[in-house]
């Protein structure tokens, strides 16, 4: 057993303030509100300075005392401290003066942001003396779990949609884990998972580990932070399925402020989501916070699709409390971003990163992040991951045969009279 | 009698019962009897008002209520009934 964290003292209903154990609980008896990590921010402020930071690993646990474990981690310890890429081209193309992106593609072991949260929750579900872990997933969640689950010995169920993209469904089962498809959106997964937790005391990541989870994806909003410099960006863009790590990134900001790690500069976090299913970016449309669930998304971006956002609230308390915004944007507008992003900055994001993309596009063009700021894309999974979404339409293969006249005749002679 | 499926949170309401059965015509009815067979029950799943709290989502055979008639949905003798909290994403 090891010894109670100094830092992190409790879990804390969001709604009501009732303290709760670190235990594998994630909602209040009282009122369902969401239980949240509570950190004691006096005893972190002397430990976790800069020099502290920068003379650890380049990993997302160099903020490990920000993070809700006890002992020291011990799943998913290469995790996080993924590359943030000026982006000038792009920055061009969208028509601003200064753009980064966050390139958690890259991201290891899975290749998307998800191994932030698992490594936590993973690590936390040791402690917490879990033999079988599991999680209801859109796909990268249920990939990394599976991986982390294998390298650290854990039996792991995953549960998904059944009508998942291939490589995430290959991207789980070549791991070893169980995969089980669900006939039934997202949403039906959710409940179906929720009620196997209670049964048989697995440790679902995102169910009954979810506070520990969810505080993962603080992570990213660090490193921006630590890579830029130490300060927050004016403008950061996130896409958003339960609305989750937006509402984390926020999070991320602030107490990095309130740590005197960065000055507390305004700053703006703005929500993308696909038209298909853009429960919260409808409601923030709305002026309302009451987020009206998608009984049937419909959207290529199928690791956004959830219909019955858990975090739609609150992150539109963030978005509204920063001024920031949201936007929603179409398939065909989904693709084009994924094309826009790859072709300027070589990065090749799934269909998540074309919604964030494309809704950076929206936001600058009707002004709502002004061109003469600076802004951050979170750019969260890789594109091969979900090529179905993209295959026939971006370009085509050129056949020829092995002749260099065939290669004058078909390809540069016809290269150079286009240009 | 609709079978209701009771979340973690709630069993201490419910002498540790992971399914309950209770009877009503609708889902606000079956709630009331609900409460009266485990008092305080209302509460945890209602808000002063008696609306269904934000982070609560209630299903019927796996429909949520709220694409439905909310609490006055019709319920059916051999309906299964599940109370379940939001969950984060995936």
């Amino acid at each position: 057993m090891d010894k109670p964290s100094p830092f992190f003292s409790n879990l804390k209903c969001r709604e009501c303030g009732r303290l709760y154990p670190k235990q594998a609980i994630h909602v209040c008896d009282f009122d369902f509100g969401p239980l949240e990590a509570v950190y004691d921010y006096d005893a972190i402020r002397p430990v976790l300075t800069r020099a502290a930071i920068e003379s650890r690993p380049h990993t997302m646990w160099r903020y490990r005392e920000l993070l809700p474990i006890d002992g020291e981690p011990t799943v998913g310890t290469q995790v996080g401290f993924t590359p943030l890429v000026k982006a000038d081209r792009l920055a061009r193309a969208l028509g601003i003066r200064e753009l980064y992106v966050k390139n958690d593609t890259v991201n290891y072991p899975t290749l998307s942001f998800k191994d932030r949260v698992v490594s936590v929750a993973l690590s936390r579900a040791r402690e917490l003396g879990f033999k079988v872990v599991a999680c209801a997933s859109t796909g990268n969640l249920a990939n990394s779990v599976a991986a982390n689950a294998a390298s650290a010995g854990l039996k792991s169920y995953v549960l998904i949609p059944a009508d998942l993209e291939q490589g995430k469904v290959l991207g789980s089962l070549v791991y070893g884990t169980n995969v089980i498809g669900i006939h039934g959106a997202y949403d039906q997964v959710n409940r179906l998972c929720s009620e196997i937790a209670g049964k048989y005391g697995w440790g679902f990541v995102n169910v009954n580990l979810r506070p520990y989870y969810a505080e993962g994806s603080k992570s990213m909003g660090y490193e921006i932070c630590e890579q830029l410099g130490w300060r927050i960006p004016q403008h950061t863009v996130v896409p958003m399925a339960s609305g989750s790590l937006l509402t984390k990134i926020h999070k991320a900001y602030g107490e990095f402020a309130r740590l005197g790690l960065v000055e507390n500069s305004p700053f703006a976090v703005y929500g993308a989501q696909a038209t298909g299913c853009a429960p919260i970016a409808h409601a923030m449309k709305r002026g309302t916070d009451i987020v009206k669930p998608v009984p049937n998304p419909m959207t290529i971006a199928k690791s956004l699709a959830i219909g019955t956002p858990a975090d739609g609230y609150y992150a539109i308390h963030a978005m509204r409390q920063t001024g920031g915004s949201a936007e929603d944007v179409t398939d065909d507008e989904i693709v084009a971003g994924i094309r826009l992003l790859a072709e300027c900055e070589g990065i090749f994001a799934e269909t998540a990163g074309g919604v964030t993309v494309h809704c950076a596009k929206k936001l600058i063009d009707t002004g709502k992040i002004p061109r003469d700021g600076s802004a951050v894309l979170c750019i969260t999974g890789h594109g091969l991951k979900t090529q179905e979404a993209i295959a026939g339409k971006c370009g085509e293969l050129r056949l020829i045969k092995p002749s260099l006249r065939e290669f004058e005749e078909h390809v540069y002679a016809k290269d150079t009279a286009a240009a | 009698m609709p079978t209701v499926l009771i979340p973690t949170p709630l069993r201490k309401l419910t002498n540790e019962l992971e399914e309950v059965s209770a009877a009503g015509a609708t889902v606000g009815e079956l709630l009331d009897n609900l409460d009266r067979a485990f008092p305080g029950l209302k509460d945890r799943v209602c808000d002063e008002a008696g609306n269904v709290r934000r982070f609560v989502n209630i299903f019927i055979n796996g429909e949520d209520i709220r694409f439905l008639e909310e609490k006055a949905t019709p319920v059916k003798d051999t309906d299964e009934i599940s109370i379940v909290p939001a969950i984060a994403g995936g």
